[in-house]
């Protein structure tokens, strides 16, 4: 039976760039497969590329493809990204004059567009499906609003003979679905075979989640050499069942457990798994370990799709200021308690106009709240966070000095003190009819 | 009394302002028993300081595992939170340490 072998380059944009160039060089792969880019990722690019027409792509596109595409031209390895972010035609014209660059010649690098549907939210009256305000209410600050493309584009891309295609938001199982559908020629509206190609792309997506990242608690769960965790492939067949595995030579792991974890990562209910393609079924699917380091799943299934697309919509909420300060010793935490009862007071006496506040106790309750920590003895250091959001930068990083004056104004040996201040970007989704978001290809040739 | 660590690992997942912890039996035969002792309640019971909406409990025996689905768990949303682990990566390691009968 034909294989088709998926590698996993980055799980997120700011991941570890050796792992995938293993890949290329070593993996014997077909496609190498890069998923970058996280709910706000985006809005944050399209905020960069209103600075500069030409970027508002994955800042880390140039350094990952000078790293992977010698190995790739050179194996015959075709890559999948979703690093245009919010410029995926500048950022094939960037990879297509980096090849170039490089020697490689007669490169086909492919942009999927398609995914902005900003007009399309702003000529509408949609509502967030999360607070139920109408978008119209973030009008003043709206930066994006990103469809989640399906297979389409990036199917027809490879179709037409794209060595590279870089799309901007679409279904992070999408990514691998659409070189399967390519390959073996799933139709798309296949349900079963989309259902066992949405659960193969998300066991994958998030690279080393399923090679032991994410996983090791020492004692009860180890995982080797997990400072050269290798990044999963994922040999396909033309059934749709695949055996995750990873380089021998690399470190991680592949086991049951490795593999169940990232199957529910991130689900609601497994069993209506909403994708552009499908609803994606995963109650049935079976996990079964063959080899030392080789999982094979099988048994993903699906129903028609909803006919709606998931669009996320950017915004600016306000700014966010913090500051922190350490205690320790004996009475540590009745000092820390103490600078957060100052603090507290003083930003009422100076009236700061804060819409939200948090005073966390770093080592005692900041992760999971008073009621957790009770009964807990107390550590022998402690860090006093507060946090604030605001309507402005002014009043934001006034939060972050009254922590810092804690130095010469507040208890007895305070030290490490630091402030920040931040713009907050927030998303939230509306639901689109499909056809108001359709793909598009480009090509750029080397 | 033993602790849910010793029979089953956890990985904790973020969407908006839902969290979800997926609860796996090492052993398959021990499954049984979690779905009886995890209650949706019982989680939600724990996390009280914490999650904030209702805990829904999906089932999966061929897997062996529990997914707890806690809504308003999130400080508001991942995106707009001012937690420290906005994306309450850290809740799952928090469950394993719940009684088991």
């Amino acid at each position: 039976m034909r294989t088709i072998r998926l590698g996993a380059g980055a799980g997120y944009s700011g991941d570890r760039i050796e792992p995938a160039l293993e890949l290329a060089e070593h993996g014997q792969l077909d496609y190498l497969i890069f998923e970058c880019l996280a709910e706000r990722t985006i809005a944050m690019a399209q905020q960069a590329r209103r600075r500069d027409p030409e970027g508002g792509f994955d800042p880390l596109l140039e350094e990952r493809m000078r790293a992977v595409l010698p190995a790739c031209a050179r194996n015959g390895v075709r890559i999948i990204t979703n690093m245009g972010a919010a410029n995926p035609v500048g950022a094939a014209r960037r990879v297509a004059a980096i090849a170039a660059e490089l020697g490689i010649a007669r490169l086909r690098v492919a942009a999927v567009t398609g995914d902005d549907v900003l007009a399309v939210v702003l000529s509408g009256d949609y509502r967030f499906e999360e607070s139920g305000e109408p978008v119209a209410s973030r009008l003043d600050t709206l930066i994006s609003a990103n469809a989640y493309l399906g297979v389409e584009g990036i199917r027809d891309a490879l179709a037409h003979g794209a060595d590279i295609v870089i799309t901007g938001r679409a279904a992070d199982p999408a990514l691998f679905a659409a070189p399967l559908a390519h390959e073996f020629g799933w139709p798309l509206d296949d349900a079963q075979r989309m259902g066992q190609a949405t659960v193969v792309g998300h066991l994958l997506e998030c690279a080393g989640q399923i090679t032991g990242g994410y996983f090791a608690d020492p004692g009860f769960k180890e995982v080797p050499d997990l400072a050269r965790l290798g990044f999963p492939i994922g040999e396909v067949g033309e059934d749709g069942d695949v055996v995750i595995t990873k380089l021998a030579a690399a470190g991680g792991c592949v086991t049951a457990a490795t593999c169940k974890e990232q199957l529910l990562y991130e689900i609601h209910d497994p069993a209506r798994y909403l994708q552009p393609d499908v609803v994606a079924d995963f109650s049935g699917v079976e996990v079964e370990e063959i080899a030392p380091d080789r999982v094979r799943v099988s048994g993903g299934s699906g129903s028609a799709a909803t006919g709606l697309l998931k669009v996320s919509v950017g915004y600016v909420d306000g700014y966010a200021g913090e500051g922190q300060i350490s205690y320790a010793g004996p009475g540590a935490v009745a000092r820390a308690r103490l600078a957060l009862d100052i603090v507290r007071e003083r930003l009422t006496i100076i009236g700061t106009q804060a819409r939200e506040l948090r005073f966390d106790l770093i080592g005692v309750d900041a992760l999971h709240g008073t009621e957790s920590s009770r009964g807990h003895a107390d550590p022998y250091e402690v860090r006093v966070r507060v946090i604030g959001r605001t309507a402005s930068l002014a009043e934001a990083t006034r939060i972050g000095n009254e922590v810092e004056t804690l130095y010469t104004n507040g208890p007895s040996g305070g030290g490490g003190a630091t402030k920040s201040v931040r713009e907050i970007v927030a998303i939230q989704s509306v639901l689109i009819p499909r056809h108001l978001a359709r793909p598009a290809v480009q090509f750029v040739e080397v | 009394m033993p602790k849910l660590r010793n029979l089953a690992h956890a990985r904790t997942g973020d969407k908006g302002n839902t969290s979800n912890i997926a609860v796996i039996a090492y052993n398959p035969g021990d499954y049984e028993l979690l779905r009886r002792e995890l209650t949706p309640e019982r989680v939600r019971t724990f996390f009280r300081g914490v999650v904030h909406g209702e805990v829904l409990r999906y089932e999966l025996p061929r897997l062996g595992a529990l997914n707890f689905v806690m809504s308003g768990a999130l400080g508001g949303g991942v995106t707009r939170s001012l937690a420290l682990d906005a994306h309450g990566k850290s809740l799952g390691s928090a469950l394993l340490d719940i009684d088991i009968e």
